[in-house]
């Protein structure tokens, strides 16, 4: 076991040591993974503060359920009560007929034509947020209470969540295809590279063979430098999104400005971020494992 | 160990290796020190790498591997030339490299395929020399050679069996 650890070891630092005797072509090798994993990162990114954003214009996604006329404080308890029941909500609030007639009295292009009403027109009403983004959820809710006593009209203000939700799941299937093609490059990438340091090793491979080395051992550089090589595309990938972003930036923050807003287009999160370095470092693993495989039994010692 | 016998069996400390599977071929390889007619040394590293390279496949802790091969360097006399390139070293000292790296990881058994071919007769006595020494403290040793000379050497120092093989029969 002490042995087989020594060899992952030692296989570990030779690859690092590899990498750093050829400072040029390991630099041209991350950047050219670096910019093909960018891409999706990149989108993935904007497809993040996309969400943010429409979530930041819209709030929490709500229900407008206006009471009857001739609701009694009993009913609107009971309606209180039944709301509070349901899943999914994050918070309701009362809005009461009266207080709505004074907010609209204040309203200036309002004020005359309310000041000229004999009574309150307003219905009470319960603004009611949902905890999650979800039209289907949304749509349910507003079913059920729409068979309520008392319940007079409910608003349901789904229309822009689903096409919010709709773009959102474009947006992630155009990232998925992306990703899915660039690391076809990225597999690429490895294997050539792997193919030719096999190629130019080939006598010690068939010398290390001969005294005992077994598949494992030999195989085993290749695996962690692929890797290696991986991770550290992914993380020319993560430099290159957040040197982008924070360009981007720059004319995000004018444009926020116009709408007396503070929005600017944030870096991916941290769980996301470790997923595309092990993403990067698990693709630069099998492009290292096909090339050592459709390699390495042409070197069977003679 | 290079290639599966076509017919017969090959009997190795008791193990038919014939019918070994592959993945139980290095074990094998690394209980037994070559010696190989082209010596297959490594050019693009020194002295010291090429022995230490059997100790660094098989996950010999490299200051344990470093004292070895030292000691192994030793025997053959080419210890003050450890940080040499092998290109830098004579015909008979690249020899004596190949028999330090056989014999590194302690085998009971070397073989050697001609291990003084190309050799003048000086530098060819003084492998056979390094051979009986090595035969003298219980080490088995199996020599491929055309070497008449060499056959003589040995058999005038130890006790050895000596097979003739002619047009892939044997003869004597």
């Amino acid at each position: 076991m002490t042995a087989w650890l020594r060899l992952h070891w030692m296989a570990f630092t030779a690859t690092l040591s590899k990498l750093a005797r050829t400072p040029v072509a390991t630099l041209l090798n991350v950047l050219v993974i670096g910019v093909a994993l960018a891409l999706p990162a990149g989108a993935y990114a904007l497809l993040i503060n996309l969400q943010t954003a429409a979530r930041n214009v819209s709030s929490d996604p709500e229900l407008s359920v206006f009471l009857a006329l001739d609701a009694q404080k009993a009913d609107i308890a009971e309606i209180e009560k039944r709301l509070k029941g349901q899943p999914g909500i994050s918070g309701i609030e009362f809005r009461s007929r009266d207080a709505a007639f004074e907010e609209f009295k204040k309203h200036p292009s309002m004020g005359d034509v309310i000041a000229s009403l004999d009574r309150n027109p307003l219905p009470d009403a319960y603004v009611v947020r949902m905890a999650v983004n979800d039209a289907d959820a949304l749509d349910r809710l507003a079913g059920a209470v729409r068979g309520w006593p008392k319940v007079e009209h409910v608003q349901v203000d789904s229309a822009w969540v689903r096409r919010v939700a709709a773009a959102v799941g474009i947006g992630r299937l155009s990232v998925l295809v992306l990703a899915g093609l660039l690391s076809v490059a990225l597999l690429a990438v490895t294997f050539n590279t792997i193919r030719l340091q096999i190629l130019t090793q080939r006598e010690e491979i068939e010398v290390s063979k001969l005294l005992g080395a077994t598949n494992g051992t030999i195989r085993r550089p290749y695996y962690y430098y692929g890797a290696l090589l991986g991770f550290m595309g992914g993380g020319a990938a993560a430099l290159i999104v957040y040197g982008a972003l924070t360009v981007l930036n720059t004319g995000v923050a004018e444009f926020a400005r116009l709408y007396a807003s503070d929005f600017r287009l944030g870096f991916l999160p941290s769980g996301d971020l470790a997923a595309i370095l092990a993403f990067a470092a698990a693709l630069g693993l099998a492009g290292a494992w096909l090339s050592v495989s459709r390699h390495l039994r042409e070197f069977e010692p003679r | 160990m290079i290639e599966r016998a076509t017919s017969g069996s090959v009997i190795v400390n008791g193990q038919n290796v014939s019918a070994m599977r592959a993945g139980a071929i290095p074990y094998l390889r690394r209980n037994i020190g070559q010696v190989f007619q082209d010596q297959k040394l490594l050019y693009d590293r020194s002295v010291f790498d090429n022995i230490t390279l059997p100790l660094a496949v098989t996950g010999v802790h490299p200051r344990d591997a470093a004292k070895r091969a030292r000691a192994a360097l030793d025997k053959v006399g080419l210890l003050a030339r450890e940080k040499a390139n092998p290109i830098a070293l004579s015909g008979g000292e690249q020899q004596r490299l190949a028999i330090a790296r056989a014999i590194v990881n302690r085998p009971a058994i070397i073989i050697a395929d001609e291990p003084t071919a190309n050799l003048d007769a000086g530098y060819a006595g003084e492998i056979i020399d390094l051979f009986v020494a090595f035969r003298q403290v219980g080490v088995t040793l199996i020599i491929a050679t055309h070497d008449e000379g060499a056959v003589a050497r040995a058999a005038a120092k130890t006790q050895t069996r000596s097979v003739r093989l002619k047009a892939g029969e044997v003869v004597a």
